[in-house]
């Protein structure tokens, strides 16, 4: 094959005319898949409190603790934004289906303590 | 008379956006003696994982690179699985494939749109990285986030892959495809392209085995080292494919390797969906490891990893070792750069598609007089860094540092 410079030329002038491959984020939102792995989510009423996902948990982010009596048990999640690192293994640890990824991505704050939160 | 002169190149260097200092010694513009600096970037990674349960060491290891996560973590979970004695289902085995040849894709794109950046064609930068997102967005799909998937876990794979992502995937694999033969042509008609790349970073075959080059490096200099055909794991076996070879054994070599294997891996990607039996997605996995030591190796994008596991019988490991690729291919660095223009220098560099986070293991200490081994404490680094910057002019004994609790 004869070689000569400027091959690419013909191809970016075509570029011209199309249109651009990125987005105006946060003006146009990405498209995030279904099963994205985002903040978690917490249904408190099938917990059982195994702590299995605190076991699992790489970094020590989630908390299941207990806020009622050692008879009538009401579990509450804490988790650490922070440390979270959105591996969603809780989720697959979990027996009962009480966790569960949403596709809330966008969880930047302006303080640290802000990063503690309740699910 | 020549003056030689010695320049440092780095930590924060003009190549990558990662640390690692060049020493380079220089006669006019020719380069005499490379000595490569890497260390900036120690984790802790595998000390770490000692303190933590198999299935949270999972997580550290997929973050040992972000470029090459799914590789590490096969490595890793491929080697829990020979010390349990389980099979992983074969289903899971063609998912932990097809995510493999995709991460494949997005890393030698990733590569090409580097080296073009390297060499100031900037234009094929931004054509190759717009064509990984697509391979980036796939990758989202499947396993839910676009660098560390997150779908290995052991005894097999975390999600499935439903019929619509197959057709998603073919969909993308025919742009990539058609694009990727258009960078071929590039690669081979461009007159600046081959002027540019060919001829330097020069590797023999003997030297690329004398010091022990993997990957595209070594496939450039003609030795067909591909983990993938040499000793087969996952679903390699079914599958039919090449080793891809060249015998260049320049930088050129190495970007025609990363091209043509991008056609492979397209190749790969397609057989694997379209024979992909059913079966389950995991195996049963103890959560005690019984005692043992074992050796894993996967072809990552930039060459052979390896991972060394010794298990104590418990649900943590006793010693975890990773030997990524990119530590292997520093050693030829030096052997690489000597001979060639300064200019050359960052294009050589980046022909290894270094990864220098994932190099940094173990720092030993070496006594400067007596040649020993040496083990420091906190304090006594300490107070090795106050008398180094003492000597320096600058007084840091009076900056109060909270007491470093070492976390494990």
């Amino acid at each position: 094959m004869k070689r000569k410079p400027g091959v690419i030329t013909g191809y970016a002038m075509k570029h011209l005319f199309k249109k651009p491959a990125t987005i105006k984020y946060p003006y146009d939102k990405l498209k995030i898949e279904p099963n994205y792995r985002g903040k978690l989510k917490y249904d408190a009423d099938d917990c059982i409190g195994c702590n299995l996902c605190v076991r699992d948990c790489p970094t020590g982010a989630i908390k299941i603790i207990n806020v009622g009596t050692k008879e009538d048990k009401k579990f509450e999640c804490h988790l650490d934004l922070g440390h979270c690192i959105f591996c969603a293994q809780c989720v697959d640890s979990c027996r009962k289906g009480c966790l569960a990824f949403t596709q809330d991505i966008e969880l930047a704050v302006m303080d640290r303590k802000n990063f503690k939160v309740k699910l | 008379m020549s003056k030689e002169i010695t320049i440092p190149i780095g930590p924060q260097h003009p190549s990558l956006k990662e640390p690692g200092c060049f020493t380079i010694t220089l006669d006019g513009e020719k380069v005499v003696k490379a000595v490569v600096g890497v260390g900036y970037n120690h984790r802790g990674l595998e000390k770490a994982c000692e303190a933590r349960t198999y299935i949270q060491d999972l997580y550290i290891i997929e973050r040992v690179c972000g470029i090459c996560s799914h590789t590490h973590s096969t490595a890793f979970c491929q080697a829990v699985e020979e010390l349990a004695g389980v099979v992983i289902p074969r289903r899971a085995a063609y998912i932990r494939v097809i995510m493999a040849e995709l991460e494949r894709l997005h890393s030698h794109l990733l590569w090409l749109g580097i080296a073009g950046h390297e060499i100031g064609f900037d234009t094929l930068l931004m054509y190759s990285w717009r064509d990984r997102e697509k391979v980036l967005d796939l990758l989202a799909m499947l396993g839910g986030n676009r660098v560390n998937y997150g779908i290995n876990t052991p005894g097999g794979v975390r999600r499935d892959l439903e019929p619509q992502m197959a057709e998603d995937i073919k969909t993308v694999l025919d742009y990539i495809e058609e694009q990727n033969k258009y960078y071929i042509h590039l690669a081979l008609s461009e007159a600046t392209l081959a002027a540019r790349l060919g001829g330097i970073g020069y590797l023999s075959r003997d030297d690329a085995i004398k010091y022990g080059s993997v990957g595209p490096v070594s496939r450039a200099s003609g030795i067909p080292d591909d983990v993938r055909v040499i000793d087969q794991y996952a679903a390699y076996d079914d599958i039919p494919f090449d080793a891809i070879t060249d015998d260049h054994c320049d930088v050129f070599g190495r970007a025609v390797v990363r091209v043509l294997e991008i056609m492979e891996s397209i190749k790969i990607i397609r057989y694997a969906l379209d024979n992909m039996p059913d079966s389950e997605l995991v195996a049963k996995m103890p959560r005690r490891i019984p005692e043992g030591e074992v050796i894993s190796r996967t072809e990552a994008p930039r060459g052979e990893d390896i991972h060394y596991i010794r298990a104590n019988g418990t649900d943590k490991p006793d010693r975890v070792h990773v030997r990524a690729p990119s530590e292997a291919n520093w050693h030829a660095m030096a052997h690489m750069l000597e001979g060639d223009y300064l200019a050359d220098v960052p294009i050589i560099i980046a022909a290894i598609d270094p990864c220098y986070s994932c190099t940094d293991r173990a720092i030993v200490l070496q006594d400067s007089d007596s040649g020993k081994e040496k083990i420091w404490d906190w304090q006594g680094l300490r107070q090795y860094s106050i008398d180094f910057y003492k000597k320096r002019g600058f007084d840091a004994s009076q900056i109060k540092v909270a007491e470093k609790k070492i976390i494990i």
